[in-house]
């Protein structure tokens, strides 16, 4: 079991009302799988989002992270458990401005102590897998959208996280990059990756494995069974949208 | 460490113009610091100068105590008073006579103002009135004619030697040894000019003075009183001990606390006294634009924390504790307040060499750390209150932040 997440609650807590923003939440995330966690907005996903990357702690429940119990990890240790096992993808790619693409991807190295030049080494190589090797020196202000989403993908990969979080990943782009962007996420997952992705399209949600559906703080729909032949399909269909936009 | 380091020289130069507005402050703070006491320390070092010239066998005998007993202000008696006959000729006799075997020689020395006229230039002067052995016992050499002689002065001869200034005040280009210049209501003959000195800090420079022989001034101008005697040691004689000898004489005829012996070095620790008071006042004041800079340091800091904050929510997310962004925005204001001291610096430097040529400025190695090390602390003082917010911020809050 890679993220183990069993009775987990978030509750804030603005002036005397107490919003319950997740409740009881369980799932149980095995590696190598892709999420899809949909639902209305104010439904409790980007909450669950942000409690399951380690960013906030949860209220109450436990979340064990390869059998860890991380639920009660100290500001500190949630940092270096970011460092070392999560990825993140965001909308808004969150690139340092005026900053090198081989600086962003190497940031999370530069957390975790590396050398410089090993940093140089990864940052690259990292490039180089998501088609930028040739932009290394670029700052974001000189590279479109779908590149910078793709520099902020090297960045969630070069540390080799267990697991990679995208927050609508598609979702400031066009339909093009957008798409683009998926078939990478697509194959990562092949590669054995696993990805949780918040979104609110149904059409980026096909190309996830399992579908998680919030609703006032709540999983109501949690469809596990997918088969190979749907999400070859899955995959086609995404392609050959690619293919399509190309032809225009 | 030296990855944050560099994060933090990178956000600086990232932003050059902000930062060096950021500096501005402490640029102008660390440059008028450094340049108002190396103009302290430069007049300290001139005094020094100036007194090393006097000679360093040199003690003077003065009525009352002016220099205090920590060598301070705030003795018994004021300059004013010390005008009065304390001091009397035979007591220098007594010196000399009882004191052979340490006291060299010695001379008489009382001041006067007094109206001079020479042509149409008439002005008031600086009048030292003294005896013939003053050319040795100051080492004051005549450039243009003689000195006085010993029977000028026994016979009240009307004749006076100048110093240099004065002569060019009153005499220009012209040659001024054989003419007469007036000083009261009699003429004098300028038998002599001075070399120039310089020195005199506080009162008139010994190139300012008009020297009459001491019998003439109290027979033409009224004058009673004995300001100072002047001796010099005998050489390989230890300066205290000549000063001791020389005290239990006039202890004979006066109090002890109507007149002070003192060596140059004492004269110079009063002087110096008061110059280091006058440097570190002028820092003092000089520091609170300092002090002013880093509360600018302080809110530029601030605003660009809340400016980055994506970034630092960016930041915290992959990976970075609370402590890795303390550090990095600690350092961030340490270096700009750095650089800014480093600016600061070499413009009081290159400040100093332009006033130069009017005002004895140095600026000393410790003006040089100091400044270093202030500006340092300045930034890391002023930048904690900024770094701690940002080290405080949520990723989550930092990273929805608009």
């Amino acid at each position: 079991m890679l993220l183990e997440i069993k009775n987990v609650a978030k509750h804030y807590q603005i002036g005397n009302n107490t919003i319950k923003a997740l409740n009881n939440v369980n799932l149980e995330i095995e590696e190598g799988e892709f999420l899809a966690i949909m639902g209305p907005s104010g439904s409790g996903k980007s909450t669950f989002l942000q409690v399951a990357s380690m960013l906030a702690q949860p209220s109450a429940g436990k979340i064990k992270l390869k059998g860890r119990d991380v639920t009660e990890y100290n500001e500190v240790e949630r940092s270096k458990l970011r460092n070392q096992e999560i990825g993140f993808i965001f909308q808004q790619f969150n690139l340092l401005p005026r900053t090198s693409a081989l600086d962003n991807v190497a940031l999370p190295l530069l957390y975790a102590k590396v050398s410089r030049s090993e940093r140089d080494r990864r940052a690259k190589a990292m490039l180089e897998k998501v088609g930028l090797g040739d932009r290394l020196s670029n700052t974001p202000a000189q590279l479109s959208g779908g590149q910078q989403q793709r520099v902020a993908i090297a960045r969630a990969l070069v540390n080799e996280p267990s697991i990679i979080f995208a927050d609508e990943p598609a979702g400031n782009l066009d339909s093009k990059s957008g798409n683009e962007i998926k078939q990478f996420l697509i194959e990562l997952n092949k590669e054995g990756k696993t990805i949780i992705m918040v979104t609110h399209e149904p059409d980026d949600a096909q190309i996830a494995k399992r579908l998680i559906i919030f609703k006032d703080g709540e999983v109501i729909d949690d469809s596990k069974i997918t088969t190979e032949k749907q999400i070859e399909q899955k995959t086609k269909s995404v392609a050959s949208e690619v293919i399509k936009k190309k032809r225009k | 460490m030296i990855d944050i380091f560099l994060v933090a020289i990178k956000a600086i130069l990232v932003n050059k113009v902000r930062s060096l507005l950021t500096m501005l402050g402490v640029i102008i703070g660390v440059g008028s610091v450094v340049l108002l006491t190396s103009i302290g320390t430069g007049l300290q070092a001139y005094v020094e100068d100036q007194f090393a010239a006097l000679g360093t066998d040199t003690i003077y005998v003065v009525p009352g105590t002016p220099f205090g007993e920590g060598g301070g202000f705030g003795g018994s008696t004021s300059m004013i008073e010390s005008t009065k006959p304390i001091l009397k000729k035979e007591y220098l006799k007594d010196i000399l006579r009882d004191n052979r075997d340490v006291v060299k020689d010695g001379v008489l020395m009382a001041i006067a103002i007094n109206k001079a006229k020479y042509g149409n230039n008439e002005k008031k002067i600086s009048i030292l009135g003294t005896t013939n052995n003053y050319e040795t016992v100051y080492n004051t050499k005549a450039e243009k004619g003689t000195w006085f002689t010993k029977s000028n002065n026994e016979k009240k001869d009307q004749v006076a030697v100048l110093g240099p200034k004065v002569a060019e005040e009153f005499f220009g280009e012209v040659d001024p040894v054989g003419k007469n210049l007036k000083i009261g209501s009699k003429s004098y003959k300028v038998v002599g000019v001075l070399e120039e000195k310089g020195g005199g800090f506080g009162g008139p420079s010994f190139d300012n003075y008009v020297y009459l022989p001491l019998e003439t001034m109290y027979e033409d101008l009224d004058v009673q009183y004995i300001d100072n005697f002047t001796l010099e040691a005998k050489e390989g004689v230890e300066i205290k001990t000549a000063i001791k000898a020389v005290e239990k004489t006039l202890l004979k005829d006066l109090d002890k606390d109507e007149f002070t012996v003192v060596d140059q070095t004492k004269l110079l620790e009063t002087i110096q006294g008061i110059l280091g008071m006058f440097t570190i006042g002028l820092g003092g004041i000089s520091a609170i634009s300092l002090v002013v800079g880093g509360i600018g340091i302080m809110n530029i800091m601030l605003v660009s924390v809340t400016e980055r904050t994506r970034e630092i929510g960016l930041r915290k997310a992959l990976g970075a504790t609370p402590s890795t962004i303390l550090t990095q925005f600690l350092i961030e204001a340490a270096l700009l307040s750095l650089i800014g001291g480093i600016i600061g610096l070499v413009i009081a430097y290159l400040g100093s060499l332009a006033i130069q040529p009017f005002f004895p400025a140095r600026v000393t190695m410790n003006a040089v750390l100091t400044a270093f090390g202030v500006s340092t602390v300045v930034g890391l003082f002023f930048g904690a209150a900024p770094a701690k917010k940002a080290a405080s911020l949520s990723p989550i809050e930092a990273l929805r932040y608009e």
